[in-house]
């Protein structure tokens, strides 16, 4: 071999070294130090569970905090009497076991409902209820399934004389809103009212508790590097940084609840079969109109406190907009969208990559031209935000 | 080269973050220069996803309030060709060009532009209220 050979040679192995290196310190980038600035450590706190602030008031259901109410909520929630055929509760759709979700495309009471059911796990927190947002409070929201023919396909008589009647309800009912008069005007639309107020306070209750994610970011901010490596792996560090950055998931999935609970329209395609669904754009037609919503005889709070109902936006901009779900717990409550569109996380993250025009009203998103391995990090790091449900059964 | 281009851009966006720095005494001239606008937030700083009501002040050209407004507010994001989440409106006037205006909120971090329409003695222009948050 040649002097000069020799010399590309060791050259060669040196810059093959260095790279190597290079590449074995972006690997480890992510754990030691914590690849954080302070914008984005700010970011992270703010999607902490500990950042979640206590629950307001809710001044239109004067039980809403009353742990007798929730109790009796609680009962109501599981109790299948309250449906035509005797079969169908809240937790046929809400299932415990799955986060409160189904495992369906739609829910299935009676029939096949028109949507897929919704976590109800922290929902409490949002303004509005509904993929489409046609309910402004948790106890508006109880109601419409039990008299929905395809859900429980019963209806407010036969619901208000089970709970103001049969003897496991009768004195709850009597203790937390006075005794039953038939004779009294709207005595069925405000004991129905009732019935959704207790179920309310109930669900009020269902709140996520710390992920893996929660304590990634608990021991960041006290520099400990131990815990944080012990929290998350090097794939769930980079689909965190993917998903505050380049990703953009942190536009609409914000807060400690990943969600901004409002309405977008990002493209998803019809559900098989059918046309287009309108989303917002009807649904705040219908929860204006409400006779159960925040400024109806029904409120506790007399029309007061309905600043979201009161400037709810209406217009065409809200043609096939849906409400942001939140992105914890995803674990086994699949399949996800409005209609139960995707199977899997993957072939979500993949729509949200491509971005394809929307088939009604105008895509928000943008695509995003990330790579297969981007994508995997993605959901390696949604993974970290499982968690159980904070123990609530009372 | 493409380091120097770079230099700029950084450059050009940290004069742009300085300019949009919260700043309470910061008018906003209207288009055709007919009036000055300024706003007071409820929350400060503003937080995402909480509905809360603004204070306007409006004053023309020269400083005086402008008392007789007819006013009207829309916001987006440019970046995202939307709007905002809800429908705004001025609710009460206060005395000296001071408007309180209610239902603001925001739903995504990021550049808002909030467009403040104004109507006084037949004369309308508007001013845009750009925002970082």
């Amino acid at each position: 071999m040649s002097a000069a050979r020799k010399k590309t040679g060791k050259t060669l192995v040196a810059v093959l070294a260095i790279a190597a290196l290079a590449a074995g310190a972006w690997q480890i980038r992510p754990l030691s130090p914590a690849p954080w600035t302070d914008a984005e450590i700010e970011i992270l706190r703010s999607l902490w569970i500990a950042s979640l602030p206590p629950l307001t008031p809710d001044p239109t259901n004067a039980v809403a905090d009353n742990p007798r109410a929730a109790k009796l909520g609680q009962q109501l929630f599981f109790d299948t009497r309250m449906s035509a055929n005797g079969a169908v509760s809240c937790a046929s759709c809400h299932q415990p076991a799955r986060r409160f979700t189904d495992g369906l495309p739609k829910g299935q009471g009676i029939a096949s409902s028109k949507r897929n059911t919704h976590s109800i796990v922290g929902v409490a927190y949002s303004p509005w209820l509904y993929w489409d947002g046609r309910k402004d409070s948790l106890w508006s929201q109880a109601l419409a399934p039990l008299e929905d023919p395809n859900e429980h396909g019963s209806n407010r008589v036969k619901v208000v004389e089970l709970v103001t009647q049969s003897p496991e309800y009768r004195e709850e009912y009597k203790i937390l809103f006075g005794a039953f008069d038939p004779a009294e005007d709207d005595a069925i639309d405000s004991a129905f009212a009732n019935v959704g107020k207790a179920i309310a306070a109930f669900e009020r209750l269902l709140m996520p508790s710390p992920s893996r994610f929660d304590d990634y970011v608990a021991a960041l901010l006290d520099g400990n590097e131990d815990a944080q490596a012990a929290a998350l792996t090097t794939d769930e560090i980079l689909g965190l940084q993917l998903f505050i950055g380049e990703a953009l998931c942190i536009q609409c999935h914000n807060g400690p609840l990943l969600t901004n609970n409002e309405f977008h329209n990002t493209g998803v395609i019809s559900f098989p079969g059918e046309v287009p669904d309108k989303g917002r754009v009807a649904g705040v037609r219908e929860v204006l109109a409400d006779a159960f919503n925040c400024s109806g005889n029904y409120s506790d709070s007399a029309g007061a406190d309905c600043t979201e109902l009161e400037y709810a936006r209406t217009g065409a901009e809200l043609i096939g907009a849906f409400r942001t779900p939140s992105l914890r717990n995803l674990e086994n409550t699949e399949p996800y969208m409005h209609k139960g569109q995707f199977t899997t996380i993957a072939e979500t993250l993949r729509h949200y990559n491509e971005a394809s025009p929307a088939m009604i009203g105008h895509n928000e998103a943008k695509p995003l031209g990330l790579s297969s391995r981007q994508l995997q990090q993605i959901e390696a790091f949604l993974g970290s935000l499982a968690a159980p449900v904070a123990p609530q059964i009372l | 080269m493409p380091s120097k281009l770079i230099g700029f851009v950084i450059l050009f966006l940290l004069l742009q973050m300085s300019a949009l720095a919260a700043d309470p005494e910061q008018e906003w001239s209207s288009h055709r220069g007919v009036y000055k606008i300024s706003f007071e937030a409820e929350l400060d700083p503003i937080e995402i996803n909480r509905i809360h009501a603004w204070v306007l002040t409006v004053r023309t050209s020269s400083g005086d309030p402008v008392t007789t407004a007819e006013i009207s507010v829309l916001g987006g994001m440019p970046m995202h060709d939307h709007g905002m989440p809800t429908r705004p409106r001025v609710t009460e006037y206060l005395g000296e060009g001071r408007y309180r205006l209610e239902g603001m909120r925001f739903h995504m971090n990021g550049r808002w532009e909030v467009s403040v329409t104004v109507k006084a003695d037949g004369k309308v222009d508007t001013a845009v209220i750009a925002l970082d948050l």
